[in-house]
């Protein structure tokens, strides 16, 4: 067998086409000390994008807290791992596929799902539940709505026919990410096999399985495209996408948890971005082994396909395992019956490098570590203050509104009345229910879903097998709008309610995977962005004690505008964090459950109105047509007392429902909460405040602030309810009022029992049900 | 004057991509004894009537209607057949 000799150094054009850069290029030179070929250029091209090494982000991403005592496995495997007690071991992880969906919104969003499952159960975790959080432009234009319905029949296609219920999400619609929609998909496994799966090769001599689908040319060099800007020549770059077949992946589901309790595997990975060379590079990095493949043993769908294509074909349902020697017929047997291919492809070798076998050749020859350990780095100068634009945002203040009157405000629409606002609110898509979307997806199957979506704050899952009372909560969550005007407190606040929307179902906060969506970073302005909100993250992280156990990254998530200006999205650091349930007969929803029931709010009450602000809310965008001000800061102490004081009230059966203020502040909350029981509400909203304190209607009504749940109680429970919260809370809380006084109504008084908000609950449910399903019908 | 022309699509699959409803057929096949069906791609086939000023004007439309609405350009391949229809008169 020869071996490789230099062959000619590439072009500028050709470097630039995997995605290099020419220092780059030149590195790659001095390690391999030669040229590479062909097929070892177009690796290095997908295993140096941003999507598989982080070579901007990874210094950023050592400030994360990662260890605690529940954490079995942090980031660096497929999935993070954390211990529930009694055995039961939770595999989570969430992924983009924003690229992708882009160009094909129902195969990218359908493969996204597919990918992060993989990661799943390659842990040897069987998957239980799927969440997504989606960004997409405005409905009212033609290119988002195809985008929209696109992604939302993929993510149904593939999740439904797996079998694994989507319980959970977010969708937000925003101008700010016309042409590149986000689609991030996170996965919930529970760990089914004694020991975790881990990827790392070892044992000399030991077999490497292909196993799972065959290879086909589609999804060429998916990685390093998922790392390009996007521009209208996107359009030309279709072939990229791959198309997933999802019975088949539930038969490789299957077939690996089966084949992990042989025990006869010692190492699994999934191929995903960058497909072979992604696989081999890492499983022989992490063992500090090499690896030697056949691609000729590899079972491929198309003819004359060159190592080039064999090594960097995204083609979908596929796997690596690493067996001990004299078993791996054992593994084949089980693949053959659940009807996948299955071949023993190559060795693992003691040399530590990737040596890729075609038509008795060597055909590429790379230092594993080269490509997946010792990657390039980029430590980049961070902006020392706000760019221009935020400084400038940052100055607005309310006081440049209209004067507020008890019956309503001056709008650049004309003069609007606290009622039609709150129905503008609720007729916002980003606010209004999601019905439309999650009627599509199966949320049921595996008969574990304790609370159904649009139900409550975050998605609970029952246990298998309920031996245990115990249960899971699981949400997804970030308001970019915070993050774009203050890319630190914003990046705090996410985390925050993350944490305070499973507080609102009863669950414990455990641990978080993040999915950093952000601008390019090569560019001061998306560095800062992403740094800052990297610091966010980080700080917010230890102080709730949610280590990250994992997640993704996509970068580059910028579109060329017809004027030839980059647009980059809002920085949308989205936050997946699971939570522990205790016991599953105290879960608590967000609606009202009965006439009678008193209203509270927890937290940042109307008596501290400077904690509550406008600045970044979802009012000042809908209503005044404002991206502007200071968003909320988060004040940890606060969270932390509001969110345990909820949870302990949820635990001692005293809080019936509990519902996070977010979006449209308290009296959106309010009125989600009237929806979703069917009962209206009687509340007084006036603040208690110091004569001589200013204060605004608007700023008490639709104000954001953070640290703010409504819950409900049973009346005979009013004294040692608020004995317990003057106990645990001190000042921070309030009661408000009363459900159902009025059946058809939500009404907001004031003190001398003017009534600022009559809203009746026929017609704002009506606006909040149909806001998508109205926009999406021509 | 406009004429009628007939279209005959072909929408299939491009090659790379892969066909879970073929694999499917194809292992069907195999199961009941055709065991020397080595490989099935299953497309689809429209046909459509329209008018035009002449051929090239009929042509360019279908194949913006293909790549527009017909077939997904992403993942298939389309072509298509064009023969100008006799207006038979029994259609009203």
């Amino acid at each position: 067998m020869s071996s490789i000799t230099s062959s000619a150094p590439f072009s500028a054009e050709e470097i630039a086409s995997v995605g290099l850069k020419p220092e780059e290029y030149e590195e790659i030179v001095r390690r391999l000390g030669r040229h590479p070929n062909q097929a070892e250029l177009g690796m290095f091209g997908v295993m140096w994008s941003e999507h598989c090494c982080y070579k901007n982000s990874r210094p950023l991403l050592k400030q994360f807290p990662t260890t605690g005592d529940r954490i079995l496995v942090g980031p660096g495997e497929n999935a993070g791992v954390v211990d529930l007690g009694d055995g039961l071991r939770l595999a989570f992880k969430i992924e983009s596929h924003n690229h992708p969906s882009a160009v094909e919104p129902f195969q990218g969003a359908a493969t996204g799902v597919g990918g992060i499952l993989r990661d799943i159960f390659t842990m040897g975790a069987r998957p239980i539940a799927l969440l997504n959080s989606l960004r997409f432009g405005s409905l009212e234009d033609a290119h988002t709505r195809q985008l929209f319905t696109g992604v939302v029949s993929g993510i149904a296609h593939y999740g439904n026919a797996v079998g694994v219920p989507t319980v959970g999400g977010e969708i937000y619609f925003d101008p700010a990410y016309s042409s590149n929609p986000l689609v991030n998909v996170m996965a919930l496994g529970l760990m089914e096999t004694p020991e975790i799966v881990k990827s790392g090769a070892a044992g000399v001599g030991n077999p490497v399985l292909y196993v799972g689908s065959t290879t086909g040319r589609d999804g060429m060099g998916g990685a390093s495209f998922a790392s390009a800007e996007l521009s209208d020549e996107s359009e030309q770059d279709r072939p990229a996408v791959q198309v997933g077949d999802p019975f088949l992946e539930k038969s490789l589901i299957e077939a690996c948890l089966e084949a992990f309790k042989t025990g006869a595997v010692v190492a699994a990975q999934d191929m995903g971005a960058a497909g072979i060379t992604c696989s081999t590079s890492e499983m022989a990095a992490r063992g500090g082994v090499g690896i030697e493949l056949d691609l000729d043993r590899i079972p491929v769908r198309e003819t004359g396909m060159v190592p080039y294509e064999y090594l960097l074909s995204e083609s979908q349902e596929r796997m690596l395992f690493v067996a001990y020697k004299g078993r791996e017929q054992e593994l084949i047997t089980i693949f053959h019956r659940w009807g996948l291919q299955a071949v023993v492809a190559g060795t693992v070798i003691a040399e530590p490098v990737v040596r890729i076998l075609f038509q008795g050749e060597i055909a590429a020859e790379i230092p594993a570590a080269a490509l997946a350990e010792n990657t390039p780095l980029y430590h980049r100068d961070k902006l020392g203050e706000p760019p221009e634009f935020i400084r400038q945002a940052c100055q607005w203040t309310s006081d440049r509104l209209p004067t507020c009157t008890p019956t309503g405000i001056e709008t650049p629409d004309g003069f609007r009345t606290w009622n039609e606002i709150l129905l503008t609110l609720l007729d916002t898509p980003s606010i209004a229910s999601k019905r439309w979307v999650y009627r599509q997806y199966d949320h049921q199957v595996q008969n574990n879903t304790v609370i159904l979506p649009g139900r409550a704050d975050a998605a609970v899952i029952r246990l298998r097998p309920p031996s245990s009372s115990k249960g899971v909560a699981a949400t997804v969550d970030c308001n970019s709008r915070y993050v774009y005007l203050d890319p630190y407190e914003g990046a705090k606040a996410v985390v925050a309610e993350a944490a305070r929307n499973l507080s609102c179902v009863g669950a414990e906060p455990l641990a978080v995977t993040d999915n950093l969506n952000f601008g390019n970073p090569e560019k001061p302005i998306g560095y800062w962005q992403l740094a800052e909100a990297c610091r966010g993250l980080a700080d917010a992280c230890r102080e709730l004690g949610t280590p990250v156990t994992g997640g993704n990254v996509s970068l580059y998530n910028e579109t060329i505008a017809p004027t030839g200006q980059p647009q980059p999205i809002y920085p949308t650091p989205v936050v997946g964090m699971v939570g522990l349930i205790p016991d599953l007969t105290r879960v608590c929803g967000q609606g009202w459950q009965a006439k009678g029931d008193l209203i509270y709010l927890l937290g940042r009450c109307l008596t501290a109105l400077d904690r509550l602000t406008l600045g970044g809310s979802e009012y000042l965008a809908t209503i005044h047509h404002t991206v502007a001000g200071s968003p909320p800061r988060v004040d940890f102490k606060l969270e932390r007392l509001v969110q345990a004081t909820c949870r302990e009230g949820i635990r001692q059966g005293w809080v019936r429902s509990a519902h996070d203020c977010a979006e449209g502040g308290v009296v959106v909350a309010l009125a989600e909460a009237c929806i979703s029981g069917g009962l209206g509400a009687d509340v007084n909203l006036t603040p208690t405040v110091h004569k001589d304190m200013s204060w605004r209607w608007d700023c008490v009504l639709f104000g954001e602030g953070g640290a703010q749940i409504v819950v409900s109680i049973l009346p005979e429970l009013q004294v040692i309810w608020e004995a317990y919260l003057q106990q645990h809370l001190g000042n921070d809380w309030q009661k408000l009022g009363s459900v159902g006084n009025s059946d058809t109504s939500l009404r907001v008084f004031t003190a001398d029992t003017q009534l600022v908000i009559d809203a009746k609950i026929k017609e704002m449910s009506n606006r909040y049900s149909k806001a998508i399903e109205r926009r999406l019908t021509f | 004057m406009l004429r009628k022309y007939q279209a005959r699509i072909y929408v299939t699959l491009r090659p790379s991509v892969l066909d879970p409803a073929g694999t499917a057929v194809q292992s069907g096949l195999q199961h009941m004894g055709y065991e020397t069906v080595e490989q099935v791609r299953i497309g689809k086939y429209v046909e459509l009537v329209l008018s035009a000023a002449d051929e090239d004007k009929a042509r360019e439309q279908v194949d913006r209607i293909c790549d527009r609405l017909l077939a997904n350009p992403v993942i298939e391949n389309y072509r298509f057949d064009l023969t100008e229809s006799v207006d038979t008169g029994v259609a009203r």
